[in-house]
């Protein structure tokens, strides 16, 4: 193979390593959206309080693999505190209501983010046995940390697709996107269903902080990035849609990436024009019902 | 508020501003002239949220737009002229505007939330990366625009050109409310779907308010850059639009009168808490949740409020 | 009989897999009132809904006085002239009653955009409103809102709402549905009366009050046509008696 093309090909696995990690931020906002009818966007937040609680922990103990194993759960049981607290009394209301709780719930988390650890840009450690790169020739080589990210995105992926499509969580979770009322009558407790969903929304959003720490480094303002693209995401493929997420969040890799190389001079510009043209050619997403 | 009190309480408002620089100094000036500001891009909002039931958090996208069109029509260390920025600032934010309701308005609910957000986040990703807009830093507008005798740098011009723009905003959307178009509007709020059948092309006149908007924020943010002297890809951002939208919603939206109030109150709250602590957007955060979970009608409606507690307290 | 105002070729309407309309031809002429009648799920809504522009047809083609309506833009079908009273009360529920048949009869008199003279300086919109209220009995509430409105009255102020809009076709869904039936028998005359002006497609469930005003009446069952014709063909009919009417006739 030429050198064109291994440059080619790493562009791809980046692609592909930016759209997982965004599949897993947009997919809990999908779902959260599809089920319970809640815009959030405080969703960016728990991005970037995965990436901080990975910088925290990791400093704390050494290990990135260890900082994982306590955030995980840690951002779970976040999650369950938030629904339980705030979000449960958003549920039917109007969206203009969720628009403005959620933004508040932005402010206050930067501030505290602020407060706890401040405003400068830390670098989180890649963990040692993957600190290395792979020479693919001469001059081109490819860090493990992005592959073994990609893989682990994968099979997270995967993990939610088992859980959604083959468990009976995943059933309820499904009906009750399609009908409140039946799960209701089937005798499931569809509020427990909504604090477990909104849990795991805000643990998937944590890891892909976290897992993104060792590669982008964690600074002030990154939850507001992710938010603003998972929602271009979001659109691109159809709220509610987690097929359509994972498509958009896709498509968005290829394009961001591509983009910076081939048209750097409109890199940041492309994906809105990706969903400018989606708006114009199905105005619901790519998998998308009806607006609602 | 009565059908009485309101033009009562209008005109003494009038009256105090007009009054304002025979007692008030300088600081208390740029202050209320802050607060008319935000009123004027609060308004514009209100018209689109409280009126059309279109609720867009990217607003902020045509208040920057009017005000780099002023930072673009100065001249290096010169002053523009108002009666050619002026308006071209409200033309460059209402075709703005027009260009990007025609992407928008193809959704709805939720979705014009999330592209209205989206799409306002383009222009400030473009502004940091544009270097003939001076990039993430922004740029300064040296001194204030001038037409003739009338120099926005001097005395308390720049103060009364953005009360008569205020009491102008006001006019204008009261007058286009009162009008079928604004009956029209409240109808596509309330009904869009029944508004179609009846006849009405709702896309037009949602397009037409989306534009009307836009160029009151740029009108806006015109008056921003003229103040601060600065222009900076925030003002695209959705921060700002965010709390503009704060502003409606604190104030009671759809009455208009709630939007000046939430500006008021809003810009009086940064400043006092700004005084207080860096971290101002704390308690503001707190304010802001609160607020939802307690006050369902926003500021303006004592007795809703009133209701509402009491509705609490018997739960 | 002159030519039909309305006129539906072989319209068909798939929802996913389900045929809800199927291969339904009919015509609307002036001044006559054209009755569709069939059990529950026979697709006399999605009939109605395809001629008013509500739902676009999988097959099949809408005339207007003989021009084909392409695109199928609910508002540029009322802009038309045809006007649509819905089977769920679908009505501006915080507006007053007045309002409501204001904004009717603006879509028809002022269809443009309209920026600065006030809504209420519009006279004749005003009396187009009134004269709307009047017919279908709700002046009386003119200054409530819509939503304080009993059931029966919202049903009255659906119909007056679509004769705001001075229509030449009228398509009523169960006009008479959830009306008392002193209200019922005295909008059923309305619509008698109405129907010497105006092409009116009735989808109701009185058979009385079908059997007595309409002129002519189509049968529907399971999205397609069964038999069409006069009331009196229609009670002799053995089809229609097997399928739908049986005990009643």
């Amino acid at each position: 193979m030429t050198d064109g093309t291994i440059f080619f090909l790493i562009q791809l696995l980046n692609a592909v390593q930016y759209g997982l990690l965004l599949f897993l931020v947009a997919s809990g906002l999908t779902l959260i959206f599809g089920i319970m009818g809640i815009i959030n966007l405080a969703h960016g937040s728990f991005y970037m309080i995965g990436a901080y609680l990975a910088f925290v922990f990791a400093d704390m103990t050494g290990n990135l693999w260890l900082a994982l194993a306590i955030a995980v759960p840690l951002s779970f049981l976040f999650g369950l505190v938030l629904e339980t607290l705030l979000f449960r009394f958003l549920y039917g209301r109007d969206h203009l209501y969720q628009v403005l709780l959620t933004y508040g719930l932005i402010l206050i988390f930067e501030e505290l983010r602020s407060l706890i650890v401040g405003n400068d840009v830390h670098g989180v450690p890649v963990p040692h046995f993957l600190d290395f790169s792979i020479p693919l020739t001469a001059t081109l080589s490819y860090p493990a940390y992005r592959l073994a990210l990609s893989a682990i995105c994968l099979a997270v992926t995967a993990l939610l697709y088992l859980l959604i499509q083959k468990t009976k969580l995943g059933m309820a979770i499904r009906a009750g996107a399609f009908n409140r009322e039946m799960v209701q009558t089937l005798g499931i407790d569809i509020g427990l269903i909504y604090r477990l969903v909104f849990a795991l929304g805000v643990a998937l959003a944590a890891f892909a902080g976290m897992l993104a720490a060792p590669t982008t480094s964690v600074f002030p303002g990154m939850g507001n990035q992710v938010l603003i693209i998972c929602f271009v995401t979001v659109v691109i493929g159809g709220i509610g849609s987690i097929k359509g997420a994972f498509l958009g969040a896709m498509l968005i890799g290829l394009v961001d990436t591509f983009g910076a190389v081939y048209a750097p001079q409109f890199s940041g510009l492309l994906v809105y024009a990706l969903m400018a043209a989606v708006l114009i050619w199905r105005p619901a997403g790519l998998f998308g019902a009806a607006a609602r | 508020m009565s059908a009485r009190l309101r033009p009562a309480l209008l005109g003494l408002g009038l009256i105090v501003l007009i009054a304002l620089p025979l007692v008030a100094g300088k600081f208390g000036l740029d202050l209320a002239a802050r607060i008319m500001i935000m009123a004027i891009f609060a308004m514009s909002l209100d018209l689109l949220v409280g009126f059309a039931g279109m609720v867009s958090l990217g607003h902020a996208a045509f208040f920057g737009v009017g005000a780099y069109a002023l930072y673009l029509l100065s001249p290096q260390y010169g002053a523009a002229s108002l009666l050619v920025s002026l308006p071209v600032a409200i033309a460059a934010a209402a075709l703005a505007a027009l260009v990007i309701g025609l992407l928008v308005l193809r959704s709805s609910g939720v979705y014009f939330i999330m592209v209205t957000l989206a799409f306002g986040e383009m222009f400030y990703y473009y502004a940091t990366g544009a270097r003939w807009l001076g990039g993430s830093d922004g740029a300064y507008v040296y001194q204030r625009p001038s037409a003739g005798p009338v120099d926005l740098g001097q005395g308390h011009a720049f103060y009364y050109l953005v009360l008569i723009a205020l009491a102008a905003t006001y006019a204008l959307l009261r007058v286009i409310l009162r009008a079928p178009f604004g009956h029209a509007l409240r109808g596509i709020r309330s009904n869009e779907h029944r508004m179609r059948s009846l006849g009405f092309a709702a896309p037009r006149y949602k397009l037409l308010a989306f534009v009307i908007a836009g160029a009151l924020a740029g009108l806006a943010g015109y008056f921003d850059a003229a103040q601060f002297g600065v222009v900076n890809p925030e003002l695209f951002g959705w921060r700002l639009s965010g709390s503009v939208l704060m502003m409606v919603i604190l104030g009671g939206m759809g009455t208009l009168d709630g939007a000046i109030i939430g500006a008021a109150v809003l810009v009086l709250l940064e400043n006092f808490l700004g005084d207080l602590t860096t971290h101002w957007l704390l308690p503001m955060g707190l304010f802001i949740v609160a607020a939802v979970l307690l006050l369902p009608q926003g500021l303006t409606d004592p007795a809703a409020l009133w209701r509402a507690m009491r509705e609490r307290s018997r739960v | 009989m002159s030519e039909p105002i309305l006129r539906a070729e072989a319209l068909g309407k798939n929802f996913g897999g389900l045929a809800a309309v199927r291969d339904v031809s009919l015509d609307l002429s002036p001044k006559q009132i054209h009755a569709v009648i069939g059990p529950n799920g026979a697709g006399k809504t999605t009939l109605i809904n395809l001629l008013s522009g509500d739902l676009t047809p999988t097959t099949g083609r809408v005339f207007f006085r003989g021009i084909e309506i392409e695109g199928h833009a609910l508002d540029r079908i009322a802009r038309l002239g045809v006007a649509r009273a819905y089977q769920r009360t679908n009505i501006f529920a915080g507006f007053s009653v007045f309002e409501n048949c204001r904004l009717a009869a603006q879509a028809r008199r002022q269809p443009g955009i309209r920026l600065f003279r006030p809504a209420l300086a519009y006279r004749d919109i005003n009396d187009a409103a009134g004269r709307a209220m009047a017919l279908a009995g709700v002046e009386s509430r003119a200054t409530d809102r819509a939503s304080d409105l009993s059931h029966g009255e919202q049903r009255q102020l659906e119909l007056a709402m679509a004769l705001a809009t001075e229509p030449q076709v009228l398509l009523l869904d169960e006009p008479l549905a959830g009306m008392g039936p002193e209200e019922a028998s005295r909008i059923a005359a309305l619509i008698a009366r109405l129907g010497a002006d105006l092409a009116i497609l009735l989808v109701e469930h009185d058979m009385d009050a079908v059997f007595n005003i309409a002129a002519t009446i189509t049968v529907m069952v399971d999205g397609a046509v069964l038999a069409s014709g006069t009331p009196q063909a229609i009670r002799a009919d053995a089809a229609v008696q097997a399928a739908y009417l049986g005990e009643a006739a």
